[in-house]
């Protein structure tokens, strides 16, 4: 793969270390790690991060730092979806073992793993901020909150709809 | 007088009057002995270290002069500075006791212990942290946690399992060296010393980060397996070097050199050299200059003695005896006597590094006397 | 009593023309024809208290602000909100960006910050959008940018996602996470309020701290101070879960009891399935648990009220804390040792490391509750993990430790007796919970 932004992705990039006062490009390494996670593949690769160190002029080394530390970033490659389901106090008495367990033998994967196909990555995470609307899950961008068994398996269909189409 | 305003602050009922800006820790040093705190992750001649092992925990009983009130927690000495009239207990706290033995027990739980096979055994911090501070026993029965073995190289030998994470060989690479190459992966539990592309660290003064070591995290892997510090002689020496002072301390037994460090002092830390500087060393005196040929001798180092070299450094020694006396009957359990009533190795007044070649008992008996001239004469042979 | 979700009802309030057309902005206005000093005296009078959990008044931290000649100052709003229980954050910047935009506003201008960051959580990956819109629909109306209504005042405002981490809640850790570092608290001092962002004068404030600025400024502070109970001034959010009817986010003026708070529809709506309360968690994870009985009324017999000084009556003995206002309900069905040993597995996972006892400790606590909760521990586990809680409170670089002992010694400290019955009934305990003891609400439960 061709580590580079596109041009727009460039621009984005120019944006981000623009909020920042001069000389301080290395506030922008959050951000732009996360729109190299989303680029290339939803993780990062040791290129990868080489890459955004290029362009925020910092050494390999910060970027493997800051990157290791942070949870949402992928060290290791994942499906094309990650499930993230929230594991903490408030999911778990209102049942997010349950949740847990059955995407478990639904897609024959334990916690950290991806399926065969490529599809699906279990990742348990912890509190997730939707304590009101437990249990929850993080799918992308967005929440999916109010989990059933039910609501998770028409979830998961939908997904593979869409991943064949 | 001098311009510097001084402040006076007492540890443990010892004043001092140190320099304004000065933080507990090194005041205490100026007191030095028991007082001092345990330090395992500051480091004076590394700028940001420090407050992360919570080993030099301290009570403020007294804020200073001005304001008295006594600091509700316990503060990390090594990054507090000291006020005018200000209070400290070190060891006369019990709570402070009671924190250090904490420390010591969480930096234990997951260390490996395989001091045996540890080349840092006999001048490791944590050791002495455990003598002085640890508790007997062991209270964690889980699995200790376990790195994957990664290759930093030729000359530095990473054995992740035994960090402790004080963060100094990442200050030391920072400010040594013109590209760091190694930092701290993960976070929590999981966080490690680590390049992260298993990569050599080849910069020429990297070594150093060996030194700062407290524990056998980071060794020389040209001294690796091949001696135990307490049977090689410290012995000073310099040469001329264009990119360090030179000025390093030879670790020989016989006539031979096994290891070349900086100088350091009791607390671990490197010394001013003669420039004026502090004497950090370079990778070629430290790895490649192992004949007593490269060198001019100094003389033998005056070390300080401590953890295994020193028996009795015990602090509150548990003494079984009186339960053994009604067990044994009549029978005296002779290991449980002085180590001294029945051997005289290990003499007090005998300078190890005054013994030529591996100390062996005939070195020990009564009356021999240490042949000093034998050891001076080192560099000058051949 | 509703400041601040008095118009999340409206249709569409998140939009500028809505919001303006009720009222929006008028704060702003007002605020900007202030001197910066009457402001920080209003936010003083109103007695308002950080709203981010350690509830230290928020007059006061901006008073300590260092203002040396030319060096810029920063306000960081901290929306990295991840303590366990806690989510109402998310629901003001979701439905009310707004009249967040407009708190940061006023308190940038009072501070001297012209440029103002929100650090908001990585995982509230759809809110930055929100913001950014609404930020772009203020400054569209000369709200935001160079000389802000004619005044000189110039700000920005950018909002700056972080990556999954609890400990960027504390604010040096999330000043170092701005600085695009490892979220490793700093050593105290300097504080941020000296040396913060880049090494500059910063104050971090929770968002609805900032929020809560645009009411005051309106109303005034002493109107806001009445309103409330002693140093408990203004409204609160709480953050409702757990096993009730309704959760959800709740606006409170402090002067309800917990009980109405918990059983009153207005609010929690009672246990969920005609349970019973058996413990509740009133401040986020981080918070002393507390059985029923202590949750309803202090020691002394008093009705415990939804306030600063009644949740923290009696101390850690037989009180808790209001926290963040997080507030998670467990119903007769819920196992403490298997809650606890969640948060502890929480805790251990967002230590940043850095600091040993903390590092160590997290995990060590979490290994021991697991052998409890799965049959594998003994009678000396609950007295060493009592120690090893003990050993980490207050000897830590930031308060992640103090918030990781806390739960297991409140609920070793109120729930023993459950701890002991999982070492000596460890069968049972795998297929059946402990439900309720002595410290059950004594009211009768109406079937659902």
């Amino acid at each position: 793969m061709n580590i580079q932004f596109t041009a727009e992705k460039l621009l984005e990039v120019k944006d981000i270390i623009a909020r920042y006062p001069d000389g301080k490009q290395k506030s922008a390494l959050i951000p732009v790690l996360h729109l190299a996670q989303q680029e290339f593949g939803g993780w990062l690769d040791v290129p990868v991060m080489d890459y955004v160190a290029s362009l925020l002029q910092l050494k390999p080394i910060e970027v493997y730092e800051v990157a290791t530390f942070y949870s949402m970033f992928n060290m290791k490659p994942v499906g094309k979806y990650v499930l993230e389901v929230c594991q903490t106090g408030p999911c778990m008495i209102c049942g997010s073992d349950r949740i847990i367990e059955h995407i478990q033998q639904k897609l024959g994967i334990k916690p950290g793993e991806t399926t065969a196909d490529g599809l699906f990555t279990l990742k348990p995470a912890e509190c997730l901020g939707a304590c009101g609307y437990a249990p929850m899950m993080q799918l992308g961008k967005h929440f999916k909150e109010h989990l059933t068994i039910e609501k998770v398996d028409a979830i998961l269909d939908e997904l593979r709809a869409a991943a064949q189409s | 007088m001098s311009d510097i305003q001084k402040v006076k602050v007492t540890i443990d009922g010892i004043s001092v009057e140190v320099p304004v800006g000065t933080n507990i820790v090194d005041a205490a040093r100026v007191i030095g002995g028991d007082i001092v705190p345990p330090t395992m992750c500051y480091y004076s001649k590394l700028e940001g270290s420090g407050g992360k092992c919570r080993s030099c925990l301290v009570e403020v009983s007294k804020g200073s002069e001005k304001d008295p009130r006594p600091m509700p927690k316990l503060v990390a000495s090594c990054r507090t500075a000291v006020m005018d009239g200000m209070e400290v207990k070190s060891i006369t706290s019990d709570r402070v006791r009671d924190a250090r033995e904490g420390v010591t027990e969480f930096l234990l739980i997951n260390h490996p212990m395989d001091c045996p096979v540890c080349d840092q055994a006999g001048e490791c911090k944590l050791q002495d942290l455990s003598y002085e501070h640890g508790d007997v026993g062991t209270r964690t029965e889980f699995v200790r946690r376990t790195f994957e073995p990664e290759d930093i190289g030729p000359y530095i030998q990473l054995h992740m399992n035994r960090c402790i994470m004080c963060y100094r060989c990442v200050f030391a690479a920072q400010q040594l060296c013109d590209v760091r190459e190694h930092g701290i992966m993960n976070r929590g539990e999981r966080s490690q010393i680590s390049t992260y592309i298993e990569q050599a660290l080849d910069n020429e003064m990297v070594g150093n980060v060996i030194d700062v070591c407290p524990v056998g995290a980071l060794t020389d892997k040209t001294f690796r397996f091949k001696n135990r510090v307490w049977f090689t002689k410290p012995v000073d020496a310099h040469r001329e070097c264009d990119t360090c002072c030179g000025e390093v301390r030879l670790w020989m037994r016989g006539e031979e050199v096994y290891r070349v460090t900086a100088r350091r002092d009791e607390y671990w830390e490197v010394f001013e050299a003669s420039n004026g500087k502090t004497g950090w060393i370079c990778n070629t005196c430290r790895f490649h200059k192992k004949k007593v040929s490269d060198w001019v001798i100094e003389g033998p180092a005056k070390i300080n003695r401590h953890s295994v070299i020193t028996q009795g450094h015990y602090v509150g020694a548990h003494n079984p005896q009186e339960n053994l006396i009604n067990e044994v009957i009549g029978k005296s359990p002779k290991l449980l006597f002085d180590i001294h009533s029945q051997s005289d190795v290990n003499r007090p007044e005998i300078e190890l590094s005054h013994i030529s070649g591996p100390a062996h008992s005939d070195n020990f008996l009564p009356n021999k006397k240490i042949d000093q001239e034998r050891v001076l004469d080192v560099g000058r042979k051949k | 009593m509703k400041l601040l979700l008095a118009k999340a009802h409206i249709p569409n309030i998140r939009s500028y023309e809505v919001w303006k057309a009720n009222g929006g902005y008028a704060s702003v206005e007002k605020a900007l024809k202030m001197t910066t000093d009457e402001i920080v005296e209003e936010v003083k009078k109103s007695g308002l208290r950080g709203r981010g959990g350690a509830g230290f008044p928020t007059g006061m931290k901006w008073s300590f602000i260092a203002k040396p000649e030319g060096v810029p100052r920063h306000l960081v709003v901290n929306a990295d909100e991840s303590e366990p229980g806690t989510f109402k954050d998310r629901y003001l910047m979701e439905f009310l960006p707004h009249l967040f935009i407009e708190g940061i506003i006023i308190s940038s201008y009072a501070l001297g910050s012209n440029t103002s960051y929100i650090y908001i959580r990585g995982e509230y990956a759809w809110i930055p959008d929100i913001l950014n819109a609404a930020i772009a629909e203020a400054k569209a109306a000369g709200y935001l940018g160079k000389n802000i209504l004619g005044t000189g005042f110039d700000l920005e405002i950018h909002v700056h996602r972080g990556a999954g981490a609890y400990i960027c809640g504390e604010e040096t850790a999330l000043i170092e996470s701005i600085e695009g570092k490892r979220g490793n608290p700093r050593i105290k001092p300097p504080f941020p309020a000296v040396q913060g962002l880049w090494m500059r004068p910063t104050v971090v404030n929770n968002v609805e701290s900032i929020a809560a600025v645009s009411p005051i400024i309106e109303m005034g502070g002493e109107a806001y101070s009445k309103i409330g109970v002693g140093k408990s001034t203004g409204t609160k959010l709480i953050s409702a879960c757990g096993n009730i009817n309704k959760p959800g986010v709740y606006e409170i003026d402090m002067t309800i009891s917990v009980e109405e708070f918990i059983y009153s529809d207005a609010y929690c709506g009672g246990i969920a399935n005609g349970k019973r309360l058996k413990a509740c968690i009133p401040g986020g994870s981080s918070v002393p648990i507390l059985p029923a009985n202590l949750l309803l009324k202090t020691a002394k017999g008093e009705p415990r009220m939804m306030n600063y000084e009644s949740l923290s009556d009696g101390g850690f003995q037989t009180g808790t804390m209001m926290g963040s206002g997080g507030f998670i309900v467990l119903d007769e069905d819920q196992c403490i040792v298997r809650h606890t040993m969640s948060l502890a597995h929480f805790y251990m996972h967002e230590s940043c490391g850095q600091c040993s006892p903390c590092r160590e400790g997290t995990g060590w606590m979490y290994r021991i509750l697991k052998n409890i909760e799965y049959g594998k521990g003994k009678m000396k586990d609950i007295d060493l993990l009592w120690d090893v809680q003990r050993r980490i409170e207050g000897n830590t670089i930031c308060p992640l430790g103090d918030a990781a002992a806390w739960p297991v010694a409140a609920a070793i400290r109120h729930f023993r007796d459950e701890f002991e019955w999982h070492v000596t009934h460890p069968e049972e305990a795998q297929v059946r919970n402990f439900g309720l003891a002595h410290y059950a609400d004594e009211r009768t439960v109406v079937a659902p």
